[in-house]
This record gives C-alpha cells, structure tokens and sequence, in this order.
C-alpha cells in the first residue's frame, strides 16, 4: 500500500514542479515582453475567473461545445464504420491506407476554403472542419485494430462453434475495443482543434472567435484567459481520456 | 501478378479515377464552378503562376519558415530527448506530458504570438516549432530505448570509448526511429507553418491562399491548394518510403 | 474396439494464389482413432501436422478423402464434442480465468448451477483455484496454456486435439505439462491427438504415434507403445521408452533432412 502512495506522491511532486516551472516561464516572459504583449499568470486567472461568470462567455462556450459534439459524433461513427470495413475487407484496406496516411500528414489547413464554399460560414462549416481533423485517425485506428486480431481468437470461436453474431459481439468487439477507444481518444482531441480553429477565422462565435477577437481588439488579457480555460479544458478531458483508455489496455 | 502489384495499380486507379470524376462533374456543372474548378484547370492556372514572381516569393518565404521551423525542432528535439533519456527521474517527470501534448490544441496560442513577436514569420516558426519539437523529442526516446541492451553490452566488451560507443553502435541503432522523428517534425513544422499562414500572416502560401480566397479568386486559390497538397504528400511520401525501408532492414522478431 | 473418428485418404491442397503455385500440405492418408486412445503425432517441420488438426477438426475442408467423427461426415465444420487446444494463446485478454473457462458453458445457455460446478472442477484440476480472478496478462505462458486448456475441458470433448500446445515453454515445464495432460486423459476418458515436435514426449505419452513424412504429409509407420494406461513422465526409465524414441528418430531422420533440403539453400 505504502508502495502506491509513493508512486501517486511522486507524480504529484512531478506535477507540481511542471506546473510550477510553466508558471515562472510564464512570469518570466511577460516581465521581458511586458503589459501590451501578455498578461501575467495571476492577472490571466483573474480574468479567467470573472469570465467565466458571464453569460456571454457561456453563450460562446455552449457554440464551440455545440459544434465539437456533433464533429465528434460524426467522426466516431464514419470512423468506426470505415474503420471496421476496411480492416475486415483486408484488400480495401491495404489500398486505402497509404491514402489515408498520406491525408493525415497534408495541412488540413488547405482544404479549408473548400469546406467554406461547400457550407458556408456557419456551425456547418466547423463541424466539417472538426470532422476532417478527426476522422481519419479513427478509421487509421479502429482498421489497425481489426488487422490486429489475433487469428487464433477467429479459430478458438470456430471450435467453439459460436454462431457469428456471437463472434462477433463476445470475440470481436472486445479483442479490438482497446485499440478503437485509443483511436477515439487521438480524435476527440483534434475534432476539438479543428473546430477551434475553424471558429478562429471562419465564425463570429464560439472561443476560438474570442481568442482571435482579443488580439483584433487589443484585447490581450481575454485571449490570454479563453486560451487558458481552452487548455484547460483540453488537458482535463484528456487525462480522463486516458485513464480510460489504460484500463481498457489493462489486459 | 503479385498481390503487392495488385493493390499498387488499384490504389493509383482509385486516385486517378477520383481525379478524372471530379473532373467530369466540375465540367459538366454537377458541381458549381463557384465551389469548385476542374483540376486541370488548376493545373494550368498552376503553370501560368509560376510565370510570375509573386509565387516565387511566396514558396521562398514558406519553404524558409518552414526550414528554420525544422531545422530547430530537429536540433532541440533530439539534444532534449537524449537528455531526457540519459535523466530516468526526470523522464518519469517529463512522460505524461509527452503522451497528453498532442492533445492540447497548440493552435490557439498563435494570436498570442503574434501579439508577442509581431505579424511577421517568428510566430510562424515557433508555432512550428512548438508542434515538431514534441514528435522528435518523442521519437529520440523511442529510438533510443529500442537500442538493444545486447548491443551495448556488446560495446562494452569491446571495449569501445563513450564516444565510440555513441557514434559507431547507439545512433546506427536508434537511426530509423530518430528518422521517424525527422519525417514527423518536417510534416508538423510545414502544417505548423502553412496553417498559421493561413489564418493570420503577411505573406507566404498559406496567405496567399486565404487572399484569393477573400478575392473571389477561385483560379488562384485553388492553383496554390493543388501545389502545397503536391508538395505535401511528396514530401511525406518520399521520407515515409524512406522510412519504411530503413524499418524493413532493421526488422527484428 | 470403437472407432472414434477416421480420415480415409484425405488430401489437402492449398490452391494456386497470385504469384505462388498450389501448395500440397496433406496427404493423401488414412487413420483410424480409437475410442480413448492417446494418439500422437510428429514430424518434420512444414509435412503438414497443423493442416490435419485443422481437418480433423472441420476447421478446413479436404480436398479429397472423407473425415468422420462419431460415425457422421465432417467437412469445413466443427461438430460437436471436439475439443482443440492451440499453439499460440488463445486466452482472451479481457476476461478473468474464470470467465475465460466459463466462456464456452455460458453461450450454450446452461444452467448457472451446471455451470459453476463444471467451471470449479475444470479450474481446481489445473491448478489455477488462486488465479481465478487474475487475467492472462498476469499469467505465465504455461499458466495461460492451462486455461485454454481448462475453457476446453469444461465442454466435456470426447475429442481432443491439442496442437504443440507446450512449444513456447522450457523442458521442465513441458515435463510436467505432460504429467498433467495424462491425469486429464484418466480423468475424463477422452480420446487425445496430440501434435509435437518433441520425439520424447511423443514417446512418453501415447499409446501410438504416427510419424509422418516431409511435405506432402502422409504417415511412413505408425508405432505402438504398449505403455499402461497409468503412466507418468517417469516411464523415462523404462528402457523401452529409449527403444521407441530410437525408432522414431530413425523413421524421421531422412525425412527431415528432407524437409530442409525442401527448403532450398
């Protein structure tokens, strides 16, 4: 037991020295760069901490949180779906994956004006974004996992004689489970960076919106305060992310 | 023929054939001219650029951010993962981090670093610089964990100088993994680069994008989008066959 | 004398693929399992020893030849009352031992009381009553072999295949292994093929052996024990166990430079 609570002390010490450490870079950079470029970390909690009173914040918050569960919705089920049928269609599969990693490696960036033509400014614009940010590590993930099926599982199901949906839901799902929630977790944080950055120059709302609207404005202290909250957010979601995930590989 | 011919030659008629239907339907007006223009249309808008300066200036000033971008996160990552390799506690410390940072959308503190260091390439590179850096760092630890411990020993029993050691048996190990981390900091550092062009920049091909965009310019916009996407997955493709060669070779059970 | 399940000249051929020629892993061969007999069989590497567990066991069709089991036809599927225990572990990850052994009982829709009973009998005579909670991962290989082994034993196969299921372990370990494998065979009165490459536990364990030739595998003789059924890894000192590994090594000697020159240089 004492074991456990050493490993859990030290990583908390390590925590506390990287926050700590980012803090005094932090400081440090806003003494040399002074008031007009950044704002200082406690005057950034500040104002973080009044914005997050208004309704205003929320009203764009609930847009950004609008738009990436429908991103993320829609990228976990075509990415799943793909995913599955290209993985179990073995020569599908080898064709497209080159072309899927070739698109995953391009700036999405490039495709941007398309998507703008296509929706128009708007929530459908973002989703689209979020969408093509997060999709394709999903499917890349999710077919992975399917080629990764060890052989003998199929065969163990063949001598036990499961009918195949058995096999299926009591042999396949969770022999490629681990691997799908990684994939999942992989998308969950770039559908939120591309609707973040669609809100940044292609939407009047949302906090992607805000950050950029601070520096317009000369804003700073607000940009700095929604980045803050925004990172937050991200690294929260994401711990929890991966707990999850480490359980699902606990096997 | 060959089940590897076999998926080779379907993969470039997926890819032709995609080209030569959008083709068709831009032609035809299925799709509206206004959305999208038929390739080769923008391919011969491509060529007439190229007859002017302005795309000349714009590849210079992208492909030099992008070299600087690069250049430092490859220098930084692998002097910062050898460190950490070499520090057990301090990478304890340092791994959550690493696997949660791709996480954090870096993205965001751009306008920051505009504000910081003013509208010109600097955000650029450190934004850059701020995605590849983690991939090289990432892929020096990788590279160098995966050096078996035989082959150290083996080192030792030879006898062989620290340096000796280094140059002639732990870099040749851990090499396709530090190529791993080259091909990844290249691809980061010009999304990085082209992305941040796009949305807040004074010039480059990721602005001159958002410009013809903003100027109804359909011809030139999607001229210099078929270019970088070119480039892109030429430049991918190249390291990544590279890569995967270097991988094969090495291939252990 | 009950015949439990017979292959009259069956063949295997692999058809021709892109870019390789149709491969002959199998046969033509014949045999004939005795009702409670322990049947093993080896080898050169590549004469096709899998590919006839996956025939016998209706995992793959012949190509030619018939299979039966129990007296009905069997052909690409797995019929009833067949048992395989393979090389690799099969174990599946996300489930305890206990509910990797239940696996099999539970889809069936047994009654839950048959169901403990059998999974506590099964888990308790391998040895694993203090791992029942545990999952693979925590286990040893030779563990996790003794719950593929146990999730079989649950079914009651009057048929059981086992292929090279001790090969990833050391000696020692198999030695034992073997032990074990003839106390389930008493126990549950089985029929057992076994598949190994090792020419002593071949010797040490069955009642037969058959020795098969390089590929394309047929069987060259097939020799007789005469081991009482109460036997144990001890026999090592009878010396007739010495004379039958010596006949074995003999017969398969020339196959299996064969099968290397097979290989090409």
């Amino acid at each position: 037991m004492t074991q456990a609570w050493s490993g859990l002390n030290s990583r908390a010490l390590d925590a506390l020295v990287l926050v700590t450490l980012t803090v005094a870079i932090w400081q440090g950079l806003y003494e040399y760069a002074g008031e007009a470029a950044i704002t200082s970390p406690l005057a950034t909690l500040g104002y973080a901490s009044s914005l997050v009173k208004t309704s205003s914040f929320w009203t764009h918050a609930e847009a950004t949180l609008a738009a990436f569960a429908y991103a993320l919705a829609i990228s976990i089920v075509l990415g799943v779906v793909f995913g599955l049928i290209l993985g179990f269609r073995r020569f599908a599969g080898d064709v497209a994956e080159p072309i899927l990693v070739a698109l995953y490696t391009i700036p999405k960036v490039t495709l941007y004006p398309l998507i703008l033509l296509i929706f128009g400014l708007g929530v459908s614009a973002k989703v689209a974004f979020g969408v093509i940010h997060g999709v394709i590590p999903i499917i890349l993930f999710t077919l992975n996992a399917v080629k990764n099926i060890n052989p003998v599982l199929i065969r163990t199901s063949r001598v036990m004689r499961l009918s195949p949906w058995q096999t299926v839901s009591t042999v396949l799902t969770p022999a490629v489970m681990p691997e799908l929630i990684t994939g999942m977790r992989v998308g969950f944080s770039l559908t939120m960076l591309g609707v973040l950055i669609g809100e940044m120059f292609a939407s009047q709302r949302g906090l992607g919106f805000l950050i950029i609207n601070g520096i317009n404005m000369h804003n700073v202290p607000m940009t700095m305060a929604v980045i803050l909250i925004v990172v937050l957010f991200a690294i929260a979601a994401n711990g929890l992310l991966l707990a999850f995930d480490k359980r699902m590989h606990r096997t | 023929m060959t089940r590897n011919a076999a998926i080779s030659l379907t993969r470039i008629a997926v890819i032709v054939g995609g080209i030569a239907l959008l083709e068709v339907l831009c032609r035809r007006h299925i799709i509206n001219p206004l959305t999208l223009i038929p390739p080769s249309e923008m391919a011969t808008s491509l060529w007439h650029l190229f007859g002017s300066q302005k795309i000349w200036d714009d590849i210079a000033q992208t492909f030099s951010t992008v070299a600087f971008s690069f250049v430092l996160s490859v220098a930084a990552g692998f002097a910062l993962g050898a460190l950490i390799h070499a520090l057990p506690r301090v990478r304890r410390a340092v791994d959550p981090l690493l696997a949660s940072y791709y996480s954090i959308p870096f993205f965001v503190f751009y306008p920051l670093l505009i504000a910081l260091f003013g509208l010109n390439t600097v955000p650029l590179i450190v934004i850059g610089f701020i995605f590849a850096t983690a991939a090289m760092v990432i892929s020096t630890l990788n590279g160098l964990d995966r050096v078996p411990r035989v082959m150290t020993k083996t080192s030792r029993i030879l006898r062989l100088s620290p340096t000796r050691a280094i140059w002639s048996v732990t870099l040749p190990a851990a090499a396709p993994y530090l190529f791993t981390g080259l091909k990844l900091a290249l691809a980061y550092s010009f999304i990085g680069v082209i992305a941040g062009e796009f949305i807040l920049s004074g010039g480059g091909l990721g602005y001159s994008i958002a410009y013809a965009y903003n100027d109804f310019d359909n011809q030139t916009m999607y001229a210099l989008m078929m270019f970088v996407l070119v480039i892109a997955v030429a430049m991918n493709g190249a390291l990544h066959v590279w890569e995967q060669r270097m991988l094969k070779k090495r291939a252990r059970a | 004398m009950n015949v439990v399940a017979r292959l009259t000249d069956v063949s295997r051929v692999y058809p021709p693929r892109a870019g390789h020629a149709a491969v002959h892993a199998l046969g033509p061969l014949s045999l004939e399992l005795r009702d409670g007999e322990f049947f093993s069989v080896v080898g050169p590497s590549g004469c096709g020893k899998s590919t006839l567990l996956d025939v016998l066991a209706g995992l793959s069709a012949p190509s030619e030849g018939t299979i039966e089991f129990e007296g009905k036809p069997v052909a690409g599927v797995v019929p009833d009352g067949v048992g395989v225990v393979f090389q690799e572990d099969a174990s599946f990850p996300w489930l305890t031992v206990e509910d990797n052994v239940a696996f099999g009982l539970r889809r069936l829709g047994m009654d839950g009381a048959e169901i403990k009973r059998r999974v506590d009998f099964a888990v308790g005579f391998m040895g694993l009553n203090d791992f029942r909670r545990a999952y693979p991962s925590q286990l040893s290989g030779g563990m996790r072999q003794r719950v593929c082994i146990a999730r079989t034993l649950v079914l009651q196969p009057r048929l059981i295949l086992l292929d090279e299921p001790f090969g990833a372990l050391d000696q020692q370990t198999r030695l034992l292994m073997g032990d074990e494998l003839l106390r389930l065979w008493r126990e549950t009165g089985a029929t057992i093929l076994l598949i190994t490459h090792a020419l002593d536990e071949a010797a040490m364990l069955s009642d037969r052996v058959g020795v098969m030739s390089a590929r394309p595998g047929r069987f060259i003789d097939i020799i007789t024990t005469g081991w009482a059924r109460e036997r144990d890894s001890a026999i090592v000192a009878d010396p007739a166990f010495g004379a039958v590994t010596a006949r074995l090594w003999s017969l398969l000697r020339s196959e299996s430079l064969k099968a290397i020159g097979a290989k090409g240089a």
